[in-house]
């Protein structure tokens, strides 16, 4: 019995930890997309956050470092995006995909150099940066069965990301700036009328929202992958967090559940045991992806309207054209 | 109506423009435009489409600057750079087109952007907004959601919007293009009380009879230059419509008698349209046009007109009823073309011509010659594979000449034409056809006061050639006057269908309004 108990709960934790990742790109897109942009780059931020994250705090051995290193990392991506899509209006899905494939490369491309002028042939940050993000204790909190492995003993990056999905939340639905954003997302003509600062209200929120993607990105570099350097380590996050997006129907507090949920299904493979059902492995890999299109179809079919997308997403805002 | 009060002459200046021009490019949307407005009147701008009353109210409002000239608000100089420093000066917009977020609620809307006060809690807002609507007699729950509301309420809503602002200067861009004349009317009381707490109003319009019950006094705007400004009660309608159009206009609306026994051409029987998310937008509609006969249709925008358009014209589905017409070359057998491909729609000569808000959307091929779009609906008589394009711009050469389209040639692109003249285009080809049955949906929206009354002398020789005409108007001055029967459209479903020449106004607002109060969750009757 307590095996079987500590069995589902060491396989919730590993969900958890894999949903991590997902709760910070989505919960950045959340932010963009209530701007009204719409930005397909999450995975290109994550992965500039990740390389440049790890950049961090390989050179400087510093785990603050690392985050502020990828956080600035999403946050010129995304201000990239923004310059083109809200300055120049260039199209936002193009865009957003070229910043994917920038990201990508340049990630990749940065990542091996590092490997490269390695003796090792590997590179891997300092121990002080790893053992900054390994689980932390609260006394005996942590130590109550099962709950406290659960609740209490995550690594303050972990945290870090639930603070912001629940601040986010709050900002968006309790004060006046999260109102004039919602408008600004919505109707930006009608916001430009009211006199909100409709341009500087997207660069700000599309920033902050790269900027999160990118300490996703980080958390995969220096937690997931153990503060290695891994070629390709993003492979697809980002785009599950798009997906998410859509799951979480624009709500940050959903976004916590829905990381939950896709952590899930991406792990669900390694803790079935074969002996119980055979089902070939390729299969559970794309659960995830399936669960993406079966919500995409789902959410398709009706959504009352406040659990739409923005308006005026996808639509650059021209002042002049009526 | 209410008389003039006279003491407004010796009211201080709100609003005081001198010389202001605007040009974009090469065109000049506003010439040296000088005007007043004292406290505590209502000013009617009134002139045609393009005659620049938007260009200058958007100077006023911050939304563009003035190339030259001055504006004094209250006596001072000001430049007003963005719609920011409008508010501050106490200068509110109400857009012809709403400028709301439909997912927020009404008290959302109405504070968004507005400084954070000291103070302000959601309640004390609540209260704000109870008071502004006691005072003026505005009536929205403020709880709801935009998306609920009519248009009418979402009216309230922008009005509402400046008032919270403490604007003290309100200007009111074609406020009454959509409302019913009910509507009209609360809205005109409602400005009234504005004026009576010394508010200035300027209100954009170009409807005449709106402009003698309401307005203190009239500038009259033509092609970028201010023709007059005058007291409403020194001057008469067919006046002030010489001043607009710069000549007489004949503005007396035929009525061609129909034959009493001639057939009917075109039956809808029950007719169900669903709608993209599966709610009905067509109920249960029954209807036939006898030949020669004008079948106006009338109702708040959106009450199923766009998909009765789309279902005679054969694009959408039939959920079930019928479409029927008469086939009067060939013994008069009934064709039903309830699921008949728009081809067959058109070999039976029932044509269409739609003009949606945004004109080309529906009908025509902006990017093609009017030589091209006169082919697309005939190309495919045409044997062989290759299309022959003589003997359609010789009919696009006729029709330029006919109608007197401007145009430089018949190759031009048509979105390069004016609205006038694309709706010339749209309405001329559909005529070329001679049908049998014509749909018409807002021939003239867009249109001055000239093309309009071509475009009803076209419908109105239709008539004379037999043909059965559907006419879906806006105007129900319009529809009194032109058509013979009066069709009322409201949610979908056929309210009525009375007698033009016996009908009134406010009959026909009625019965545009009628679901709307029984429909209401809410079930407030409409004051």
């Amino acid at each position: 019995m307590h095996e079987s108990i500590q069995y589902i709960v060491n396989f919730l934790y590993a969900a958890m930890l894999t949903g991590v990742p997902l709760m910070y790109g989505t919960l950045g897109e959340v932010i963009t997309q209530k701007a009204g942009n719409l930005n397909l780059g999450v995975e290109g931020m994550m992965y500039l956050g990740a390389v440049f994250g790890f950049w961090g705090g390989y050179a400087t051995g510093s785990p603050v470092m690392a985050l502020l290193c990828a956080f600035a990392a999403g946050m010129g991506g995304a201000l990239l995006y923004a310059l083109l899509t809200v300055s120049f209006k260039a199209n936002q899905n193009v865009t957003g995909l070229t910043l994917t494939i920038f990201g990508t490369g340049l990630a990749n491309y940065i990542g091996t150099s590092l490997i490269m002028a390695s003796p090792t042939e590997s590179a891997t940050v300092a121990a002080n940066v790893i053992n900054a993000f390994r689980p932390v204790r609260f006394g005996f909190l942590t130590d109550i069965p099962y709950l406290g492995k659960l609740i209490f003993s995550h690594s303050w990056f972990v945290y870090l990301g639930v603070a912001l999905c629940v601040a986010a939340g709050f900002y968006l639905n309790h004060t006046r700036q999260g109102l004039n954003l919602r408008a600004v997302g919505e109707n930006a003509a009608a916001a430009d009328a009211v006199g909100i600062p409709v341009t500087l209200y997207k660069y700000v929120h599309i920033g902050v929202g790269g900027g999160i993607c990118g300490l996703g990105g980080a958390y995969v570099a220096l937690v997931t992958c153990g503060g290695t350097w891994t070629y390709n380590c993003i492979s697809g996050l980002g785009w599950i967090a798009v997906a998410l997006v859509i799951f979480a129907a624009w709500s940050p507090y959903r976004v916590l559940y829905g990381s939950l949920a896709f952590g899930t299904l991406s792990i669900l493979r390694l803790y079935i045991p074969g002996t119980v059902i055979s089902i070939p492995p390729s299969i559970f890999s794309m659960l995830p992806f399936l669960a993406t299109i079966l919500v995409l179809v789902i959410t398709s079919i009706r959504l009352t309207r406040e659990k739409m997308q923005p308006r005026g997403c996808g639509v650059n805002y021209f002042r002049e054209e009526r | 109506m209410q008389p003039t009060t006279p003491i407004i002459a010796g009211q201080p200046l709100a609003i005081d423009l001198r010389g202001l021009t605007k040009t974009f490019g090469k065109v000049i949307a506003n010439q040296d435009i000088s005007l007043t407005l004292r406290e505590g009147e209502i000013l009617s701008l009134l002139g045609e489409n393009g005659s620049g009353k938007t260009t200058l109210m958007n100077m006023l409002s911050g939304i563009y600057r003035p190339d030259s000239g001055a504006i004094f608000i209250h006596g001072q100089r000001r430049d007003i750079r963005s719609p920011i420093d409008a508010f501050k000066l106490g200068i509110g917009m109400i857009h012809q087109h709403f400028k709301l977020v439909d997912v927020l609620t009404v008290a959302e809307n109405i504070v968004l952007g507005t400084p954070a006060e000291k103070g302000m809690s959601r309640a004390a807002i609540t209260r704000k907004i109870a008071d502004l609507s006691l005072r003026y007699g505005l009536m929205v729950d403020p709880n709801r959601k935009i998306y609920e509301l009519s248009v009418s309420e979402k009216q309230t809503v922008e009005i509402m919007k400046v008032l919270y602002r403490n604007a003290r200067i309100l200007i009111l861009d074609e406020p009454t293009a959509v409302l019913t004349p009910q509507e009209i009317d609360r809205l005109f009381q409602i400005l009234r009380r504005m004026r009576e707490q010394g508010n200035a109003i300027i209100l954009i319009t170009h409807k005449l009879h709106e402009v003698m019950e309401v307005s203190d006094r009239i500038t009259v705007l033509r092609k970028g230059l201010v023709v007059d400004t005058v007291e409403r009660a020194n001057i008469t309608s067919d006046a002030l419509v010489e001043m607009m159009v710069g000549a007489a206009v004949d503005l007396s609306l035929k009525r061609p008698e129909p034959e009493p026994d001639a057939p009917v051409l075109l039956k809808v029987e029950n007719l169900c349209v669903r709608g993209a998310e599966g709610e009905l937008k067509l109920n249960d509609v029954s209807f036939d046009i006898r030949a020669g006969e004008l079948l106006g249709v009338a109702g708040v925008a959106g009450s199923g007109q766009k998909e009765l358009c789309e279902k005679l014209a054969g694009l959408l589905p039939a959920k079930s009823g019928c479409v029927k017409v008469i086939d009067i070359d060939n013994n008069m057998n009934e064709v039903d073309i309830t699921h008949a491909h728009p081809r067959k729609i058109i070999g039976q000569r029932v044509s269409m011509s739609f003009i949606p808000e945004d004109r080309l959307g529906m009908g025509l091929v902006p990017s093609m010659s009017i030589a091209d779009n006169m082919l697309l609906k005939t190309y495919h008589h045409e044997p062989g594979p290759l299309v022959r394009r003589k003997p359609a711009r010789e009919q696009a050469e006729k029709l330029i000449e006919r109608l007197s389209i401007a145009t430089p040639s018949a190759l031009t692109p048509v979105r390069r034409l004016s609205g006038g003249n694309v709706q010339k285009v749209l309405i001329g080809r559909e005529l070329l056809s001679k049908p049998k049955v014509l749909i018409t949906a807002y021939p003239v929206r867009g249109l001055d006061i000239h093309s309009s009354y071509a475009i009803y002398k076209m419908i109105n020789k239709q008539k004379k050639n037999g043909a059965a005409v559907l006419f879906i108007g806006e105007d129900l001055d319009v529809l009194l006057g032109m058509c013979d029967r009066v069709m009322v459209l409201c949610g979908g479903k056929v309210m009525d269908i009375v007698d033009a020449r016996t009908a009134t106004k406010h009959q026909l607002g009625a019965l545009m309004a009628g679901s709307i109060i029984s429909d209401s969750k809410k079930g407030e009757a409409l004051a």
